[in-house]
């Protein structure tokens, strides 16, 4: 589904990412994990194709094509979904508004028909029982006063409303309380299928308690430089990042 | 090609005392004053932003033909609710377009030639007419004065609620020729009245036209006031709007200013806070783009204890397009306990488009509240990857921020089809579908 081959990218003259390589099948749950700096959120950026980062070589393939020719937009059409860590607040428009124009605008480039206000409607208030958010959150502003676990509990809402091939959940678990974590998790793992696949980019193995992944890779220095099963995170929690540092640290 | 001179000796062939001798009085002062003073240039402060001389050497007619259809107008139309529609084509009356339908107990609804024709409407005019617009400096108001003729009256008598919206339609019909045309309105609400009043400006045609019209209010006390002013004109379309409101104790009046095209816009809109308790809410949103130019100047005069005003301009500034915002607000020395806010915010959409803001304060009581601020950027960028990361295009994400923008301007207008047919406006403007 998704194929990294040595992907690089920069932020002005900082080069983040030095030649990063995953390999994500369907049906597939990735856990990416990570010391602060270790460019796990530029690699969520760069997917998602966010602009104030420059890839200065390597590749990205998604369902054969190549994801990072295309607009933020046609990602999101093709069946990239970016969950926020830092979701924002937008006055003015609900979650609601932009969530039906968004769907239409994706079935649209996918040939289909709009989706009724009915159809829509029963949608909605199926995916609000999944993450457990409320009506009255859906039809204010976006975000706008959300405490941070309604915020992220937004972010999972929209996954499970656009349906994403390949859902990438940024750090999603951090700030949240044990609750909020369940929700979240309970959300994401009402999605899981055979078809779908997650990158679950996270700091602490807590949440992989409850999204429980096929595989964790370790990111340091801008590459992958530990990859195993869900076992890697534990060992992880328990010895925290700094035998990863050491062990990379010629690497350097 | 003509020039200044030539339009004003058109002008000048044009004014006639007509009425009452102190109406008589008050347009030949205001004759020589516009003679003295001529049209603005942009060395005049107050014009120093907005050009109308290249305007002022169109081959202008004074009398232009009406050739608007129902159709023409079917297709302008704001307001589905009932509503009381009077209808003005190049500044004359168009019987056929227009229906009046609130009783005459509820409220007074003529021309403002016709009204002059009932004594005791005219003894009111002459009370009121030109006296609370500025006929001293404003050379604009000066010639509207002294050319006053047609227009709106409108007089609601004291207690009485005006139950449907009063919607006034100015038609700039330029099929044919050049047009310069000069509406003169007089509202007068009378104490614990309600109204709510629109007027629309929109052209057909492919022609210049010059549209210098004066609307005197004056709100008395416990009177409730909401004044919808939009504007749709075309490319070649000039338009001096000069909005005066005089309020007296207690009274409320809101105000939504909304401008979404024209050659060259300027909206004065002047408040006296003329006696205590009153409340003024003054709000703007303008969405030049092209090379349209949109200047809104706006005063609020706190003269009395005790006021509140506050105002809010938006601007969403597109093309070459350039926008001007000027607010001055007095507190003069008796106003103690004085609230005044104002704030003025644009977002510029291209790389080309201009907004210059001025905020004018000039205070001279000591025991007051007031702010302002002004703030001009781009649309957040993170917002926009934000909703595009989401499967909006680009034009679509912008289109919602800028109606997200636009909306705690809109969301004043209370009559529901205006403000749903602003943002249809609004969003074919940003080309969305």
């Amino acid at each position: 589904m998704l194929s990294i081959k040595n992907l690089k990218a920069s932020i002005g003259d900082k080069e983040i990412l030095k030649g990063l390589s995953l390999d994500i099948k369907p049906g597939e749950v990735h856990a990416i994990m990570g010391p602060n700096g270790a460019g796990k959120s530029t690699l969520s950026s760069v997917l998602a194709g966010r602009s104030d980062y420059e890839v200065t070589g390597g590749s990205v393939e998604f369902l054969g094509k190549d994801l990072l020719e295309m607009s933020p937009e046609d990602r999101a059409r093709e069946g990239v979904f970016l969950a926020f860590q830092y979701p924002i607040e937008i006055p003015g428009v609900s979650t609601t508004n932009f969530l039906k124009t968004a769907i239409n605008e994706i079935r649209k480039h996918r040939g289909q028909d709009n989706l009724d206000a009915v159809s829509f409607l029963k949608m909605m208030k199926e995916k609000m029982k999944t993450v457990e958010i409320d009506q009255s959150l859906l039809s204010r502003s976006l975000n706008e006063g959300f405490s941070g676990g309604e915020k992220k509990r937004n972010e999972v809402f929209q996954m499970a409303m656009l349906e994403p091939k390949l859902a990438i959940l940024d750090e999603t678990d951090s700030g949240l309380d044990i609750d909020a974590l369940r929700i979240v998790a309970n959300g994401v793992n009402a999605l899981r299928g055979k078809d779908n696949s997650f990158i679950v980019i996270t700091h602490y193995q807590r949440l992989l308690d409850y999204i429980v992944p096929d595989f964790v890779h370790v990111l340091y220095n801008g590459k992958i430089v530990k990859s195993g099963t869900k076992e890697l995170a534990l060992e992880l929690e328990e010895k925290g990042y700094d035998w990863i540092k050491e062990e990379n640290k010629e690497a350097v | 090609m003509s020039n200044t001179a030539t339009l004003i000796d058109n002008l000048k062939a044009e004014f006639q005392l007509e009425g009452n001798s102190a109406l008589k009085s008050i347009k030949q002062t205001a004759w020589n004053t516009f003679e003295t003073l001529g049209f603005p240039t942009v060395k005049n402060e107050e014009f120093k932003y907005t050009n109308f001389i290249p305007a002022t050497k169109s081959n202008f007619t004074l009398q232009a033909k009406n050739s608007i259809s129902l159709a023409d107008f079917n297709s302008i139309e704001l307001v589905k609710e009932e509503a009381n529609v009077l209808v003005f084509v190049n500044g004359i009356f168009n019987t056929k377009l227009s229906n009046i339908i609130s009783s005459k107990e509820e409220v007074y609804i003529a021309t403002l030639a016709e009204a002059l024709t009932d004594s005791k409407e005219e003894a009111l005019i002459t009370q009121h007419f030109a006296q609370y617009s500025n006929n001293i400096s404003d050379a604009f108001t000066a010639l509207s004065t002294a050319l006053a003729k047609d227009g709106v009256y409108i007089h609601v008598a004291p207690n009485k609620v005006v139950s449907k919206p009063i919607v006034l339609y100015f038609i700039a019909d330029t099929y044919a020729e050049e047009v310069f045309s000069q509406p003169r309105n007089l509202f007068i609400f009378d104490k614990n009245s309600q109204a709510t009043i629109v007027e629309s400006f929109t052209s057909f045609g492919n022609k210049v036209s010059f549209n210098n019209i004066v609307t005197e209010i004056t709100v008395a006390k416990d009177a409730i006031i909401d004044y919808y002013k939009i504007q749709n004109e075309n490319e070649k379309a000039y338009h001096v709007g000069t909005t005066q409101v005089n309020q007296k104790g207690n009274s409320v009046f809101n105000a939504v200013t909304v401008t979404l095209n024209g050659a060259i816009v300027r909206n004065n809109l002047n408040v006296v806070l003329d006696e205590e308790h009153v409340e003024a809410n003054l709000f703007g949103l303008f969405l030049p783009s092209g090379n349209t130019h949109v200047d809104n100047h706006t005063i609020v005069d706190h003269a009395k204890p005790h006021c509140n005003s506050n105002e809010l301009y938006k601007g969403v500034l597109d093309g070459k397009s350039t926008g001007v915002f000027n607010g001055k607000i007095f507190v003069r020395k008796d106003a103690q306990k004085t609230n005044a806010f104002q704030s003025n915010k644009s977002i510029l959409l291209s790389d080309e488009a201009t907004i210059n803001t001025k905020p004018q304060l000039e205070i001279f009581a000591d025991d007051v509240k007031c702010s302002h601020g002004a703030t001009s950027g781009q649309l957040d960028a993170e917002s926009l990857f934000y909703l595009r990361s989401r499967g909006l295009s680009e034009k679509s994400a912008k289109a919602m921020l800028v109606y997200a923008f636009a909306s705690d301007v809109l969301s004043n207008i209370k009559i529901e089809s205006l403000k749903l047919n602003l943002e249809h406006k609004i969003a074919e403007k940003l080309a969305v579908n």
